[in-house]
């Protein structure tokens, strides 16, 4: 049966049809629906992790337990998870282990565009890169495969574009895997020196193993077409470079990213008269041409920023470009904001106001940065804001902690936050931290995590307390908030800031896109009371506008939150009382 | 046949994905091959957002160009404005008269232009204009100015209602089924 499947759910069906039992990872996009998709299947015992260190130590485990194994991250989640990656490069598996990893070229959702082929490349680990949703399933079958035959986890690199897009997919039925037989094996797990430089031996020798099978295997595809032009590619580049050549030139497309396949290489690049190597990112099939000794047009083209599309391709290697219309005047940009009813407004709105450094998290509150709340100074990684806030007060003192605070949302706090309030309390800065706990990880599109009281597959979890777990974790001064009280929200943040302790406020409001939450009838404007202060303008509502010289509120996105009632000293926003 | 390519563009929440699906399956059971490329994430939070469905014998990229699109289906004026470079000559532009302004205007700093839909139909581009948001209203629910575009596409393309039909009962809970068919036909019904 053919089906119409993003990339990520038909890598999840890889996942099923392959008999994985285990699935841990961490939400991140473009990698989220993998593991959504992942746990429909009954069959497939699937989690949210806290963050995805746990979870690819999770999969590891499974692993060794002798279960097929599976955990999913986005590029900058490998990074925290890159301590046991490069290790269970070491132990290798017992179970089949594999890592989908989603690399965001272009940024469309991330702070940094790193390429997660580095990665692969520094811990000696087998990377499939497939093209579409097809090739998803299948190399992810393989991936399979291939990690119990070499011993080792097999990384597939997705990219936004194979993630998010969708094409036809083949399903199969899923082939149930016994679990292997765990015999305990300590020179292959105990990774303490003694034992680990014998490992070392075996990873050089697998990747000897593994660059032969490379040389042979199917994932690397020869297309012969023209002795004049050739093409090396892997993943979504394969997909432009088709559409812009088609059959006229010959391609040599790499399923397998690292190891490459220096003998098809250079065959390959013997066939053509001229090579051109086109990858998104680094350039790292051209620097394997390189130091084969094979003159290739690459990065001198197509550089090292952005995504690459049909249209960069066929303009720098045919000098060509589209004739376009065009409206013939500027057109506003539309940034992301924060959706009417974002519980984050108020508080935004209320460090706004105050004119404190904010030290920012990764999250949807990360728009607070944005005009007009303008509320935010520094956005690094996942759990950043407490430990950067931390070093700030300790540079600048009094001065920093009486005006400085970070905000971080409940799931990244307990990705990351709670190690950084540790040293806040161990260290000692009278530091204030804002949790902003809307109950969901939202920015990747509402997943649970540990504070929500229910788990991947929607049923009842053991619930962390933030309140208890903070005051566990030292700090004396915890209190809540509820941001859509502005007036209140500001005296405790003030108050907070204030003391001569470390401080963490809560502030509590689940996010209004969430199912549960009842959404109170849209506000109206009494054009007759309004003056067009614009004062309601300030707390960058999408909902909000001026039309006529009024303000008008758009039925169709105010949720009622009554933050803009709040701003209004002339009692002219009302209409859900 | 050559590929064929819709975009489909508005404000993240608008529901650009749903329609996207529905165009997808219809495209699929008509035995094309099919790809559509999604939008995910922050983008999504109020911001320009654009989904490509390109169809045909074998599609190879995901992603429209500029001047590439046949046909663009927006659910927002201004959105429409801005995507009209990746129109092909001769392309169709399906608009819904939807405003919504976007931070820049409404913190003061940009300008919304005026008399969008009036500006396109005097460059020559095949344009319709469609108050897609009152005829969801009217069929239940303002979300469904999806569907009602998908019935004016519908139009355009010669695929018959029975697959339409079928592709809304994949992509549709049930419960909202009938609303969005009574949205669907009164799109086709323009």
């Amino acid at each position: 049966m053919k089906k119409l499947m993003l990339g990520n759910d038909a890598f999840a069906r890889g996942i099923y049809e392959a008999g994985c039992k285990v699935v841990s990872s961490y939400p991140g996009t473009p990698s989220t629906e993998i593991t959504e998709s992942a746990a429909k299947y009954k069959e497939v015992y699937a989690e949210w992790a806290p963050n995805e260190k746990v979870a690819m130590e999770v999969a590891l485990g499974a692993s060794i337990a002798g279960a097929r194994s599976f955990c999913g991250m986005k590029h900058v989640g490998l990074n925290v998870a890159a301590d046991p990656l490069y290790t269970a490069s070491y132990t290798g598996v017992n179970g089949g282990m594999v890592i989908a990893v989603a690399d965001d070229p272009g940024m469309h959702s991330s702070q940094n565009e790193q390429d997660s082929r580095y990665h692969a490349i520094a811990s000696k680990i087998l990377m499939l890169e497939p093209s579409d949703s097809g090739e998803c399933k299948e190399f992810v079958k393989q991936a399979f495969d291939l990690s119990e035959k070499y011993d080792t986890p097999v990384i597939v690199r997705m990219s936004t574009r194979v993630a998010h897009s969708q094409s036809s997919v083949e399903l199969c039925e899923r082939e149930e895997k016994e679990l292997k037989n765990y015999e305990k094996n300590p020179q292959k797990y105990v990774m303490m020196p003694a034992f680990a430089k014998k490992r070392h031996v075996v990873v050089e020798e697998r990747m000897k193993q593994l660059a032969e099978f490379a040389e042979i295997s199917e994932l690397n595809k020869t297309e012969i077409n023209s002795s004049k032009t050739g093409i090396i590619t892997s993943g979504i580049s394969y997909q432009y470079a088709k559409e812009v050549f088609g059959d006229t030139v010959s391609y040599l497309k790499l399923g397998i990213v690292n190891p490459l396949p220096e003998k098809l290489i250079k065959d390959f690049a013997a066939e053509c008269d001229e090579i051109y190597v086109i990858e998104e990112l680094e350039d790292i099939i051209e620097t394997k041409c390189d130091r084969l000794g094979i003159k290739v047009k690459g990065k001198e083209l197509f550089g090292y920023i952005g995504e690459l599309s049909q249209a960069i391709i066929a303009e720098k290697i045919l000098g060509k470009k589209q004739e376009t219309e065009s409206f013939g005047e500027d057109i506003p940009v539309r940034p992301p904001v924060m959706c009417a009813g974002c519980p984050h407004r108020g508080l935004f709105y209320s460090l706004s106001k105050l004119k404190v450094n904010v030290m920012g998290d990764i999250g949807c509150y990360t728009l607070g940065a944005s005009a007009p709340l303008n509320a935010m100074d520094a956005t690094i990684c996942m759990g950043a804001s407490i430990s950067s806030l931390h070093g700030f007060n300790k540079a600048r003192g009094e001065e920093a902690e009486k005006n400085t605070v970070a905000v971080i949302g409940d799931s990244t706090f307990m990705h990351s936050g709670m190690t950084s309030l540790v040293n806040i309390t161990y260290n000692s800065t009278n530091s204030t931290v804002i949790i902003l706990d809307n109950s969901i990880t939202g920015m990747t599109g509402h997943q649970q995590n540990p504070t929500t009281g229910y788990n991947l597959k929607g049923d009842v979890a053991s619930k962390i307390c933030l309140e208890d777990l903070c005051k566990a974790l030292g700090i004396k001064r915890v209190r809540v908030v509820d941001p859509y009280d502005m007036a209140e929200t500001e005296k405790v943040i003030k108050e907070e800031l204030a003391v001569e302790k470390a401080s963490v406020i809560i502030s509590r409001r689940p996010c209004a896109l969430l199912k549960y939450v009842k959404h109170k009838p849209a506000l109206k404007v009494d054009t007759d009371k309004c003056i067009t202060c614009k004062a309601c303008l300030k707390i960058g509502c999408p909902a909000i506008s001026i039309k006529n010289s009024k303000a008008c509120i758009d039925h169709t996105q105010c949720v009622g939150c009554g933050i803009c009632q709040e701003m209004c000293k002339f009692d002219a926003i009302g209409g859900n009382k | 046949m050559s590929v064929k390519s819709v975009m489909i563009v508005g404000v993240g929440g608008q529901g650009s994905l749903l329609a996207s699906r529905i165009l997808g399956n219809v495209l699929l059971s008509e035995g094309f091959d099919v790809k559509v490329s999604e939008v995910h994430g922050m983008s999504q939070r109020g911001g320009s957002v654009v989904t490509y469905v390109k169809y045909g014998e074998n599609v190879y990229s995901p992603v429209i160009e500029k001047g590439e699109a046949d046909v663009i289906i927006s659910f927002e004026q201004l959105e429409a404005a801005r995507w009209i470079p990746y129109l092909k000559k001769g392309g169709h532009l399906i608009v819904s008269d939807q405003m919504i302004e976007p931070m820049p205007v409404i913190t003061g700093t940009a300008k919304y232009p005026e008399n969008i839909i009036e500006k396109i139909k005097n460059t020559g581009i095949d344009i319709i204009s469609v108050d897609a948001l009152t005829l969801a209203e009217k069929a239940g629910n303002s979300k469904a100015s999806n569907v009602v575009l998908m019935g004016v596409l519908s139009t355009k393309l010669e695929f018959d209602k029975e697959v339409w039909y079928k592709a809304l009962e994949e992509c549709v809970p049930e419960k909202f089924l009938d609303m969005n068919k009574k949205a669907f036909e009164l799109g086709v019904n323009l």
